[in-house]
C-alpha cells in the first residue's frame, strides 16, 4: 500500500511540475541530479532488515546506512585511501563508552531521535540487541561471535544509560558491537506492527526502515531499485551531503560499465576485474581497489572424502594449481597473491599470508605417486554459479592443470540458491569458494574455517587436535593480553594449515569501486559495502 | 505459429519418390535461397562431422599469455579470456549444438509423431488425452518450462535434450494428428482395410510413409528452434558444463566483453548460432516447397 | 452460441488443472533447498528445520499441494520468499511492464512485417519475395539475447542515440500515476510529455529486439493470407471489372487478408510475452519474465508458479477470445470442442 501511495504522490508531483513548463523541470532535474547519487549494481536487497530471515548481502548495505549502532569505527589511511581502523572506535548513537573489566557502559546521545521523531532510549537499544540474539540465523550467530548470546547481558541502567555485561573475557565483544547486526531500532514502532506469530516484527522491518540512521528507504521495488532519502535529523555523525540515493539493479555487467563510462551512473562496485583494470587505465573514472580484510579465495578439499584424506594428495594438488595464470587471466592482477612465499621465509603473525607452494608439476606427480596414485584419479570440481565470472575460469584452469598430473576433474556448476546447501552437506570433494570475516583477527578466521568443532565454514571437515589446541590457545591468550603466547600460537596455526593443506589459498580478493571523478568520500569498510554517509558529489 | 497442413496428396509414396529428384532440381533452380540453405547445411554438417579433426588449435587449451587477442592470421576469430582459440571453439561447438538439436528433434519426432498419429487415427479417448497433454504444454511459457525442467532435473546435456523435446511436443502432435486424421478415411486406407489389414499394419505401412514428408519439414523447422533454445538455456547458466565449447555459453561469456571492445568473443559464436538457425529455417521452407508446393508461404 | 462457449470453457479446465499440477511438481523438484537458503549462511541444522517448518515445507507433498490449491481458490498465489511480497501484487505490478514492451514490439514488427508480406505476395517469386523471406527468417534466427546486446552496444554505447538499458525510466524521471500501468499511456493521460518521451525512449531498443524476432510469423502469415485472397473469386472479379491494381490490393485483398493475420498476432503476443524473459534480462526490464527467471534460479516456488499460471490463463483466454471473434466475424467457422 505504501508503495502505491508513494507512486501516487510522485505522480502528482510530476504532473504539477509538467504544468509549469519544461525548462523548469530541466533545471530542477539538474539540481536533483547534483544532490542524488545513482548507484548501479548486479543485485539488490531481498530484505532491508539484517535481522530478517535470509537477508542477502545487498540488504546489509541498506541496514548499514539506515540504522545506527552504538559505536562505529574511525577511519585511517591505507595507501592514501580511507580504510576503517580496526582498533579505534567512534561514537555513533552513544556519546560515551566506558569499558570496565566485565562490562561496558554507554551513554546515549540526548538529541538522538528515530526517523518518526520519537527519542532513542536505552529501552530501544536493549530491545534491538535482545532481538539480534533471539531471532536465530545469521544475526544471532554473528552476535555469538563476540560472546553476546543472552538477553540478560543487555541492561537498561536508565533512559540514557545502557550496559552490556560480558559473558566471558573476549577481545571480540566490543568490535562485535560495531558490526552491522547490533543496529538500534525503534522498538515502539516495530512492536506496534508485530503480531503474535511474529513477536519481533520481522515482517514489518523487512520492508520498512525503523531506525535513527542517516537515510530512510522511501521506495523499494525488489529486483529493480531502492530509493533512499536523507534523514535531516540525524545525529550519528556529520550530516551527509547527498540528499537522495537511487540504487538501480542492472544485471548485465556490460551495461553497468557502459552506464559508468557514459557518465549516466555515479558509482558501481561489482564489475568484472577486467573492466576495472581497463577503466583504471582509461583514466576517465576513479577506481579504488582494496583487498578484502580477512578474506581469501581458496580451493577446498574435503579431507573426509578419499583420496583427499591423504595429505600428500592435497599437497600434490597445491603444487598443480596454475596460480599465476589465475592471477593474470582471471583477476587481471587485481588481487593479492597468497602463494609462492620464498622458501625459508619466516611465518608472520598475520592473516591472510602467502603459503610456500607454487606450480611444480614434477613435484606434484612425485607426491601423487608417493600417495599411491601414480595414474591420478577422477573427481569433480564444483563452484557457485552466482559468482561464475571468477569461479568458472578458475575451475577451467585448475581442471586443465590437474589433468597434467592425471587427476581428471569434471566441472560441476551449482546454482547460487543451492550452493550453501551443498557446502553444508560437506559432500563436495573439490571446490573453490571465498571466505571472509567481518572481524579482522586471525583466530576469528581459524575458529570458523579450521577448528575441529566443524562449523559450516570449515567446508573441508578438517579436524586436527594440534590445530584446535593452537586456536584455543590463541583465543585465551588474546583475551588475557598474553602477547608472546598469542604470537606463537598464531604462527603455529598458519604453519599447521599450510602443512596439512586442507584448503589452498589462491589470493586475497579486492573490493573494486568505480566512480565518477566528481564523486568523493568513498571509505573501505569491513563489510565491503558502500557507506553513503560520506559520499559527496561535485 | 506453425500452420497445420491438411492436404492429401493423391500419389502413393513410391510415385512421389520417383519424381522427387527432378522436383528438387526444379525447386532449387526456382528458389535460389533454398539452394543457399542446402549449401550452408552441407557446410554445417561437415563441420559437425570432421570439425574436431581439422581445427588449428586445441579448443580446450588455455594460453593465458595470448588471452583476449583480436582476430589475426594465427587466431582467425581471436582468443577468449583464457587464451583459447575462438575459431576452433566455434567449429568444435558445431557438433555439440548439432547433436543437441538432432537428438531432441528425433526424440520429439518419435514421441510426438506416435502420439499424434494415434490421436488422429483412432480419435475418441486417445485423441482427447493426447490433445489435452499437448494443450497443457502449449499453455506454458515454453522457455520458462524448459528452464524449469533443466533446473529440476539437473544441468546436463541429456536434460537439455529432454526439455527441448518436451516443449516441441505439441507442434509434432498437431501436425501428425491433422495428417493422420485426414488420411483415416482416405481411399488407400479403406482399400487396405478391406483387404484385411489390421489397424497397426495400416498405421505402419500406409499412414506413416504418407506423413513422413510433412514431418520432415517440421523437423527442419524445429531444429533451428532447438538450437536457439539450448543456447538460451546456456545463456542463463543452465547449459553444458565448462569448458565444453557451446555457442550459447560462448555468447554469454563474451557478452560482458562487448562493451570493453572485445566484440569477437561474442560475435563469432553468435554469428555461427544465427547461421545455423537461419539455415534450418530456410531448409524447412525449401523442404516444404519440395514436399508440398501448394503450401509454400 | 452460449452453449458452445460453455462447452469450450469446459475443455479449458483440464488444461489448467494440468498446468497447476505440473508446475507444482516441477517447482518442488528444483534442487535448491529454500529452507537452507533462507536460514542464512551460518545456520545450524535446527535453524534450517525451523525455517522449513515456518515455510510449511516439512509437510508431505500431497498436503502441500492441497494447501496450494486451497490458496489458489482464494486468489492467493503465495508470497515470494526472496522479496517477501505477495506474488499477486508483484505480478500485477510487473505485468504491465512486460505487456507494454511486448505490445510495442508487436506494433513495430507489424509496421515492418505486414508491408513486407504484402509485397512478397504481390510480387510472388520475384527477388523481393526472396528478400522478404530471407529478412524475416534472419530475424527469427537471431537469438534475442544476442540481438539485444548488439543493439545496446551500437545504439547506446557507440552512437548514444538511445538511453541506457536500466529499465522503464531513467533514474531521474518520476514514475507516472498508475492508471493503466503502461507508462507511455499514463504519462500522456496526465499530460507529462517529458516523462512520456523518457519512457518511450527506454522502450525502443528492447521493443525492437522483440520486434525483429516476431517479423517472421507475421510476414509469413500476411503473405500466405494475401496469396489466398489474391487467388480468390472476388479479387479476380474486381480485377476483371477494371479496378486498378492499387485499389484491388489495398481495399479488397488486404482487408480480407487481415483476419488470419490478426489471429496470428494474438498467438504471437502470448508467445512473446512468455519468451521475452531473455530480453528483460538484457535490458534490466522489471517485467514478469525476469521476475520468474530470478525466482527459478533461487528455487523460490511461489513466483514461478504464479508466473506460469498467469501466462497459462492468459494463453487460454486469448485463444478463447480469438475463437469467439472468429465465430462472430465469420459465422462459417464453428467453435469446436
Amino acid at each position: 500500500m505504501k508503495r502505491r501511495e508513494f507512486l501516487k504522490s510522485a505522480g502528482a508531483a510530476a504532473a504539477t511540475a509538467a504544468v509549469s513548463g519544461p525548462s523548469v523541470i530541466s533545471s530542477a532535474k539538474a539540481q536533483s541530479r547534483k544532490e542524488t547519487m545513482l548507484i548501479v549494481s548486479e543485485s539488490g536487497p531481498n530484505n532491508i532488515d539484517i535481522h530478517g530471515v535470509g537477508t542477502n548481502v545487498p540488504g546489509y548495505e541498506v541496514s548499514w546506512n539506515c540504522y545506527d549502532r552504538l559505536i562505529s569505527h574511525e577511519m585511517k589511511s591505507v595507501d592514501g585511501k580511507p580504510y576503517y581502523d580496526r582498533d579505534k572506535f567512534k561514537m555513533e548513537l552513544a556519546e560515551d563508552m566506558n569499558v570496565g573489566d566485565m562490562s561496558v557502559t554507554f551513554k546515549l546521545k540526548k538529541k538522538a531521535t528515530f526517523q518518526d521523531g520519537t527519542p532513542v532510549t536505552a529501552k530501544d537499544v536493549k530491545w534491538s540487541l535482545d532481538r539480534a540474539v533471539s531471532v536465530g540465523g545469521f544475526p544471532t550467530f554473528q552476535m555469538g561471535a563476540g560472546s553476546l548470546t543472552k538477553k540478560e547481558q543487555f541492561v537498561v541502567v536508565d533512559d540514557n544509560t545502557f550496559r552490556v555485561d560480558f559473558a566471558r573475557k573476549d577481545r571480540l565483544t566490543i568490535p562485535d558491537l560495531a558490526v552491522i547486526v547490533p543496529c538500534v531500532m525503534n522498538s515502539g514502532l516495530v512492536q506496534k506492527n508485530a503480531t503474535e506469530k511474529d513477536p519481533w516484527g520481522l515482517e514489518y522491518t523487512k520492508q520498512n526502515t525503523a531506525g535513527s540512521g542517516a537515510y530512510k528507504v522511501t521506495s523499494w521495488v525488489p529486483g529493480t531499485e531502492v530509493i533512499m532519502e536523507r534523514n535531516d535529523a540525524w545525529v550519528g555523525g556529520k550530516l551527509p551531503e547527498t540528499k537522495k540515493i537511487i540504487w538501480r539493479i542492472v544485471p548485465s555487467a556490460g551495461n553497468r560499465r557502459a552506464l559508468l563510462e557514459r557518465g549516466d551512473a555515479d558509482i558501481s562496485y561489482d564489475l568484472p576485474n577486467k573492466d576495472f583494470v581497463e577503466l583504471k587505465s582509461a583514466g576517465k573514472l576513479d577506481i579504488v581497489s582494496t583487498p578484502y580484510s580477512n578474506g581469501i579465495q581458496y580451493i577446498g578439499m574435503n579431507v573426509k572424502i578419499p583420496p583427499f584424506d591423504n595429505p600428500k594428495v592435497r599437497q600434490a594438488v597445491a603444487y598443480a594449481i596454475p596460480y599465476q595464470k589465475i592471477m593474470d587471466a582471471v583477476l587481471f592482477g587485481l588481487a593479492k597473491p597468497m602463494y609462492g612465499a620464498p622458501a625459508g621465509s619466516p611465518t608472520q603473525v598475520a592473516w591472510p599470508q602467502p603459503h610456500g607452494y607454487s606450480i611444480d608439476i614434477a613435484k606434484a606427480k612425485a607426491l601423487l605417486s608417493d600417495a599411491g596414485f601414480p595414474n591420478g584419479f577422477e573427481t569433480t570440481i564444483s563452484f557457485d554459479l552466482g559468482f561464475a565470472g571468477v569461479n568458472e575460469p578458475i575451475c577451467v584452469l585448475v581442471q586443465e592443470s590437474l589433468a597434467q598430473i592425471g587427476i581428471k576433474a569434471t566441472i560441476n556448476k551449482i546454482p547460487g540458491a543451492n550452493w550453501r546447501t551443498e557446502l553444508n552437506k560437506k559432500v563436495l570433494p573439490l571446490y573453490t569458494n571465498v571466505f571472509s570475516g567481518w572481524l579482522d583477527y586471525p583466530e576469528y578466521f581459524f575458529i570458523w574455517c579450521y577448528h575441529g568443532k566443524n562449523s559450516i565454514f570449515n567446508t573441508m571437515s578438517y579436524q586436527s587436535k594440534t590445530m584446535d589446541d593452537l586456536i584455543d590457545g590463541a583465543v585465551t591468550a588474546a583475551a588475557n593480553g598474553d602477547k608472546a603466547t598469542y604470537e606463537k600460537d598464531v604462527k603455529g596455526m598458519v604453519d599447521t594449515a599450510y602443512a596439512d593443506m586442507p584448503r589452498i589459498p589462491l589470493y586475497q580478493p579486492y573490493v573494486n569501486v568505480a566512480m565518477q571523478k566528481n564523486v568523493s568520500g568513498y571509505q573501505y569498510w569491513f563489510h565491503r559495502r558502500l557507506d553513503y554517509r560520506t559520499l559527496v558529489k561535485g | 505459429m506453425t500452420e497445420t497442413v491438411s492436404i492429401v496428396p493423391a500419389a502413393t509414396p513410391k510415385a512421389h519418390s520417383n519424381s522427387i529428384f527432378s522436383h528438387a532440381r526444379y525447386v532449387v533452380a526456382e528458389n535460389p535461397v533454398t539452394g543457399l540453405a542446402f549449401g550452408l547445411f552441407a557446410l554445417i554438417a561437415l563441420c559437425a562431422l570432421i570439425g574436431p579433426y581439422i581445427v588449428p588449435h586445441d579448443p580446450l587449451a588455455s594460453d593465458t599469455a595470448a588471452a583476449l587477442q583480436a582476430p589475426s592470421w594465427k587466431h582467425w576469430f581471436g582468443t577468449d579470456q583464457l587464451g583459447r582459440d575462438i575459431f576452433s571453439r566455434v567449429i568444435v561447438a558445431t557438433r555439440l549444438d548439432f547433436v543437441i538439436a538432432i537428438t531432441s528433434v528425433a526424440l520429439v519426432f518419435v514421441m510426438g509423431g506416435i502420439a499424434g498419429i494415434a490421436a488422429g487415427f483412432f480419435g475418441g479417448w486417445t485423441d482427447r488425452v493426447v490433445s489435452r497433454i499437448a494443450d497443457t504444454i502449449m499453455a506454458f511459457p515454453l522457455f520458462v518450462l524448459a528452464m524449469g525442467i533443466v533446473a529440476a532435473l539437473g544441468n546436463t546435456v541429456t536434460n537439455i535434450v529432454i526439455a527441448t523435446a518436451i516443449i516441441n511436443f505439441p507442434l509434432y502432435v498437431r501436425v501428425a494428428r491433422a495428417e493422420a486424421n485426414v488420411r483415416r478415411d482416405a481411399g488407400f486406407v479403406q482399400a487396405a482395410r478391406l483387404s484385411g489389414n489390421g489397424d497397426f499394419r495400416i498405421l505402419l505401412a500406409h499412414i506413416l510413409p504418407n506423413i513422413m514428408p510433412i514431418m520432415m519439414v517440421q523437423i527442419s523447422l524445429t531444429m533451428g528452434y532447438a538450437i536457439l533454445n539450448a543456447a538460451g538455456l546456456s545463456f542463463i547458466g543452465l547449459g553444458v558444463k565448462p569448458p565444453t565449447p557451446e555457442w550459447g555459453i560462448m555468447v554469454a561469456e563474451g557478452a560482458a566483453n562487448i562493451i570493453s571492445g572485445e566484440w569477437w568473443i561474442a560475435l563469432f559464436p553468435g554469428a555461427a548460432l544465427m547461421i545455423a538457425v537461419f539455415t534450418f529455417n530456410l531448409l524447412g521452407d525449401g523442404l516444404r516447397d519440395l514436399v508440398d508446393p501448394q503450401r509454400r508461404t | 452460441m452460449l452453449a458452445t462457449l460453455g462447452k469450450r470453457l469446459i475443455t479449458v479446465i483440464p488444461t489448467l488443472i494440468g498446468v497447476i499440477i505440473v508446475t507444482f511438481l516441477l517447482t518442488r523438484a528444483l534442487p535448491g533447498d529454500p529452507a537452507a537458503y533462507f536460514a542464512g549462511p551460518a545456520a545450524t541444522k535446527e535453524a534450517v528445520e525451523q525455517v522449513r517448518v515456518s515455510l510449511g515445507l516439512d509437510k508431505p507433498l500431497p498436503i502441500q499441494f492441497v494447501r496450494y490449491v486451497n490458496d489458489l481458490v482464494h486468489g492467493n498465489l503465495g508470497n515470494s520468499l526472496s522479496t517477501g511480497r505477495p506474488v499477486v501484487t508483484e505480478i500485477a505490478s510487473r505485468l504491465p511492464a512486460s505487456a507494454e514492451l511486448t505490445l510495442l514490439g508487436l506494433i513495430l514488427s507489424m509496421v515492418i512485417a505486414v508491408p513486407l508480406g504484402i509485397l512478397a505476395a504481390v510480387k510472388q517469386g520475384s527477388w523481393i519475395d526472396h528478400t522478404c523471406r530471407v529478412v524475416a527468417t534472419a530475424g527469427v534466427s537471431l537469438p534475442v539475447f544476442f540481438t539485444g546486446l548488439l543493439l545496446v552496444y551500437v545504439f547506446y554505447y557507440i552512437l548514444g542515440w538511445w538511453p541506457a538499458p536500466i529499465g522503464r525510466l531513467d533514474a531521474f524521471s518520476s514514475v507516472p500515476p498508475n492508471i493503466t500501468g503502461f507508462y507511455t499511456i499514463d504519462t500522456l493521460l496526465t499530460g507529462n510529455v517529458e516523462t512520456f518521451r523518457a519512457s518511450l525512449s527506454q522502450l525502443i531498443l528492447p521493443a525492437f529486439t522483440l520486434g525483429i524476432f516476431s517479423l517472421a510469423p507475421i510476414a509469413r502469415m500476411t503473405r500466405a493470407s494475401m496469396l489466398a485472397v489474391l487467388a480468390s473469386e472476388f479479387v479476380r472479379t474486381a480485377r476483371a471489372s477494371g479496378l486498378d491494381n492499387r485499389t484491388v490490393i489495398i481495399t479488397y485483398a488486404f482487408r480480407n487478408a487481415m483476419l488470419p493475420v490478426v489471429t496470428t498476432l494474438g498467438m504471437v503476443f502470448s508467445f512473446l510475452l512468455g519468451a521475452n524473459v531473455l530480453v528483460e534480462k538484457v535490458f534490466a526490464w522489471p517485467g514478469i519474465g525476469s521476475y520468474a527467471v530470478e525466482a527459478l534460479l533461487q528455487s523460490d516456488f511461489a513466483p514461478v508458479q504464479g508466473f506460469v499460471l498467469t501466462m497459462a490463463v492468459m494463453y487460454v483466454a486469448l485463444n478463447l477470445l480469438i475463437d469467439i471473434l472468429y465465430g462472430v466475424i465469420d459465422p462459417r467457422v464453428r467453435l469446436e470442442g
